[in-house]
């Protein structure tokens, strides 16, 4: 046995007590958080003063008080206490007023009462939600169609089901605002290209085709995709859509499209844009549409390949974490849906009365048309501006008051336009007479 | 060292079972998981996914049929819509289970309910209806605490009136031509049902929350945000694009603490001070079954000039001698929280959700909310069912209906909890909440639990990963005032039944209670 030398062990002694003294010793950061004493922190907390939790709101601001609507709105609506011819609610098909309708929305409320007391997951689906899913699956001819209970929610919780952080989205600017909701809760890149100018979209692909070149492993996993609305909401024309069918081939990307405005509107049977255009329904990825319009019900619905729709089931927030559809809303479009495929000359009657009410607007002086002849809500936007956006807003109010006082038809403002809604039920004097104080209005007010 | 106000409240709390400014004592229970049970769901997690990634490659390699959807023969060379590792859970976990979930339904959602009797011919992959009907199962989980899901009544003929007369639809936002007079009453009654001075009403409880967020905070404001909050609150907070902290559930310390930095330190690197703070909570936590601890927020944030969120999904209506919530409930001053929202789906039995507070507060989302100026309003017959259901509620329909009901959930509540924590189940959750959890732990627990107790007729909901962590899947209970004692006893009885054949009965707590518990329990059997 040999002993270790000295030195060795007194290294070790000290090597030991060192590890023992640095365990114990207080851990320091290299920088301070704060340099503040106890006192100057409570002194900040004393001092601080947040902001009011809304900025004051003037008494006399114009949309504060809501006009209201006694009674249903339908085709003849008393607003502030006057009749008028209704031009404003998006009842395109006059369904509001049906009495079959509102007949079987009865009859199921005296079968399951009004709410449904749970989300779709815990005893919240209905044989009626199911019955309506297969009727919008085949009405649509698609695999499958899934049902929201609000139609804002529809879109905007189906995009970021399928586009995560890292995707990119080509969207058109004049997309609707529950898109555009939609696309921020998604956190993927957004990619704006100019109003149906598919030259822009094209350029902007071709870009992203460079940049997938340099990096070809990352392009394998982002998802691509294109949301287009039918008929925008915002500017009241189409979307072309074979071009973008086109596109989607060569640059493989998938198209969502979302048609609120066109489901019951356009197309032989009301199919909506892909009837009207006769593009193959199985090249669109995702139809989404809300049931508000032209079905005259509450809720959004969205079909497609069971492929595509079967994953928003578990992934889509607005329909996982919410309440399902009342299910009488659900029995009053699944008769809308019966009457609407009962006689689908409805639509012809509904092209018809657009055309006229674009061609009757025409030559108005002072606002110009803004939308397609075939489009049932039309804007009339002012051809000059004054330049402020409060005046122009101003101006616009007082036409639609002086048309709604004299000739009792109700048209609406929205963002600086005025919107006119045509419906089956108008009558061809109702519009000449509206079109006329239109008219009258501008020359008025405009000079 | 700071002294803390919450290290002073929780020595209030500790020391008397009572929460600091209340007048009833505040009883919570998370037990902690079993050390043993954890290791075994654990390995039960793990053999779980061996075997998913087994069929996965037998898949692959087509030695078993694939049932799953696919994409189109045109599209593939696109870029794969899924990760397959994304949907992994979903194809191998979820699926064996699935026939848990969306069971359909077809009579009201009351007490007893008639499901559809589905049955899959491949493990779950489809399903088919027989055409039979399971009748009269007991409902323990649709969220029906006052029981005003029926389809007979004042609440369904008003209803039907209202439907006579202004139909289904509104096609119009609120902005435009969708505000109907139904609307204006609705939201005065919702004023004065709450005690505060104006409110707001919106067509979906989950838009209302992530579509007014946004339009009370900004950049430069900052989120205090629950752990357990539900998704529609999260979604709201993101969407305004404020920084978010996340506190941890119910924990005053923790909130504190946040608040405190807050103040002091301002904006990460800036070091600007806030514009704004924000607490968002919610009254009763779904899962949990938790109430929040109202008075002591309220007292922070008086201190820290916050302002305070409250979200009623599940307690307007089911707490609170009036029924008027977690804030009757403590028995404080509405005015205190700046901001109340709810919904009218739980306990009113129609659809859609409220914000009420100040008239500024109610002014300014008027004009700059989202849902007023995009998203149509509430269709007219679900308004006359939630006007009906709350003059009920509060007595101004001339008969005494609604207290009745809150006495008896109440009841109901309180019966339902001790006979489950006598039975020695793990409850979590608050003795007032009608939210009972009961924890299952194991992966195959969840299906056998809920396929087991429908076998005896009544219909559970279970929950798992991912709404759950993932070794704390439990199955919910909702107990409501439309269940008798006859009913509350055949489910006990059932869950009893199962929870030995499964071995549920996991509580190492004292389950035969002491002297005073008996005598209570003696008393209570022999009341009627």
């Amino acid at each position: 046995m040999q002993f270790a030398p000295a030195y060795h062990l007194i290294l070790e002694g000290i090597l030991i007590l060192w590890i023992i003294r640095l365990l114990f010793s207080k851990t320091y950061k290299l920088q301070e958080r704060s340099d503040l004493t106890e006192k100057e922190k409570e002194e900040l907390i004393e001092e601080w003063q947040p902001e009011p939790l809304v900025p004051l709101v003037s008494k006399d601001h114009p949309s504060l008080n809501y006009d209201v609507v006694t009674g249903p709105p339908s085709h003849r609506i008393i607003v502030n206490g006057k009749e008028c011819i209704n031009f404003a609610s998006f009842n395109f098909l006059g369904l509001l007023d049906s009495e079959r309708v509102k007949l079987k929305a009865l009859s199921s409320l005296k079968k399951y009462g009004v709410g449904t007391c749970g989300p779709r997951g815990f005893y919240g689906t209905f044989d009626v939600h199911l019955e309506l899913e297969e009727r919008l699956a085949k009405f649509m001819r698609t695999e499958e169609a899934i049902i929201y209970s609000y139609g804002f929610a529809t879109i905007a919780s189906a995009i970021p089901a399928y586009s995560k952080r890292g995707d990119i989205v080509f969207v058109d600017e004049a997309a609707c605002f529950s898109i555009q909701k939609g696309l921020q809760a998604s956190r993927s890149f957004v990619k704006y290209f100019k109003h149906n100018d598919m030259e822009d979209l094209e350029r902007l692909l071709k870009e992203q085709e460079i940049e997938d070149q340099k990096n070809p492993r990352k392009a394998k996993v982002i998802r691509r995709f294109i949301v287009v609305e039918g008929l925008y909401i915002n500017t009241a024309d189409l979307c072309p859509l074979p071009e973008l069918v086109k596109l989607k081939y060569k640059y493989k990307v998938r198209i969502f499209l979302e048609e609120s405005m066109s489901f019951g509107v356009l197309g032989e049977h009301g199919r909506g844009v892909t009837e009207h255009f006769g593009v193959n329904i199985d090249d669109i990825d995702l139809i989404s549409a809300n049931m508000e319009n032209a079905l005259a019900s509450i809720g959004g619905f969205c079909c497609g390949r069971s492929f595509v729709i079967d994953h928003q089931r578990l992934s889509g927030q607005g329909y996982c974490f919410s309440a399902s559809l009342p299910p009488m809303l659900a029995s009053a479009a699944i008769e809308a849906l019966n009457i609407m495929e009962e006689d689908p000359g409805v639509f012809r009657v509904l092209r018809d009365k657009c055309k006229h009410v674009h061609k009757a607007l025409q030559g108005t002086p002072g606002l110009k048309v803004a939308g397609e002849p075939l489009a049932p809500a039309l804007h009339l936007q002012l051809e000059n501006s004054t330049g402020s956006r409060t005046n122009d807003l101003k101006l616009l109010r007082a036409i639609v008051d002086y048309v709604r006082y004299n000739s009792r038809s109700q048209i609406t403002m929205c963002v600086l336009s005025i919107r006119v809604v045509v419906t089956v039920e108008q009558t061809q004097e109702e519009i000449e007479k509206a079109a006329q104080c239109i008219r009258e209005a501008a020359v008025k007010i405009l000079k | 060292k700071d002294k803390l106000l919450s290290d002073h409240l929780r020595f209030q709390y500790e020391y008397k079972g009572y929460i600091f400014g209340s007048i009833t004592p505040f009883v919570e229970s998370f037990e902690e998981t079993p050390l043993l049970v954890a290791v075994l769901t654990y390995i039960g997690y793990g053999i779980l996914t061996i075997f998913g990634y087994l069929r996965d490659f037998l898949r692959d390699w087509k030695f078993e049929k694939c049932h799953l959807a696919r994409e189109r023969e045109e599209q593939k060379d696109f870029v794969p819509l899924y990760q397959d590792f994304e949907n992994f859970y979903t194809r191998n976990l979820y699926m064996r289970i699935r026939d848990n979930w969306n069971r359909p339904i077809r009579s009201v959602p009351g007490a007893k309910m008639d499901l559809v009797e589905r049955v899959t011919p491949d493990y779950n992959w489809t399903f088919e209806h027989t055409g039979k009907v399971l009748k009269d199962v007991i409902n323990m989980g649709s969220y029906n605490y006052l029981g005003f899901a029926e389809n007979t009544g004042t609440c369904a003929d008003a209803a039907s009136e209202c439907t006579v007369k202004y139909g289904v639809g509104v096609c119009s936002s609120r902005q435009e031509t969708g505000n109907l007079d139904k609307h204006e009453e609705l939201e005065k009654l919702v004023a004065r049902f709450l005690g505060v001075e104006s409110s707001m009403v919106f067509g979906m409880g989950f838009a209302t929350n992530s579509m007014n967020i946004p339009a009370l905070m900004g950049k430069g404001c900052l989120i205090l945000s629950d752990e357990l909050n539900h998704v529609s609150l999260v979604l709201g907070a993101r969407l305004s694009g404020a920084t978010i902290r996340v506190f941890k559930h119910n924990n005053m310390q923790s909130l504190e603490k946040l608040l405190w930095d807050a103040i002091v330190h301002g904006q990460p690197r800036t070091h600007r001070p806030w514009k704004k703070i924000l607490i968002l909570v919610e009254g009763i936590y779904s899962m949990e079954g938790s109430i929040v601890r109202l008075p002591e927020i309220i007292v922070l944030k008086k201190k820290y000039k916050a302002y305070l969120y409250l979200d009623e999904a599940h307690s307007i209506g089911a707490l609170g001698p009036r029924g008027r919530g977690v804030v009757d409930y403590f028995g404080l001053d509405p005015c205190d929280v700046d901001i109340m929202m709810g919904t009218f789906t739980k306990s009113f039995g129609a659809a859609g959700g409220y914000i009420g507070g100040k008239k500024d507060l109610v002014d300014y989302l008027r004009l700059h909310s989202h849902s007023a100026v995009y998203a149509t309003s509430m269709s007219p017959p679900i308004t006359q069912q939630i006007i009906t259901s709350m003059k009920c509620i509060m007595g101004e329909d001339g008969t005494t209906l609604g207290q009745e009901r809150l006495c008896q959930l109440s009841e109901n509540t309180t019966y339902f909890r001790r006979r489950l924590h006598e039975m020695g189940f793990i409850i979590y959750g608050n003795n007032d909440s009608p939210v009972v959890p009961l924890m299952l732990y194991m992966p195959a627990k969840i299906g056998a639990f809920g396929r087991e107790m429908l076998k005896r007729n009544i219909g559970t909901v279970v929950v798992g990963f991912p709404a759950t962590p993932i070794i704390e899947s439990r199955a919910r209970f909702c107990v409501s005032a439309a269940h008798t004692r006859e009913m509350l006893d055949t489910a006990l009885n059932a869950i009893s039944e199962v929870g030995d054949l499964l071995q549920l009965k996991y509580s190492r707590k004292n389950r035969h209670g002491s002297e005073g518990t008996d005598l209570f329990s003696y008393l209570e059997s022999h009341q009627d």
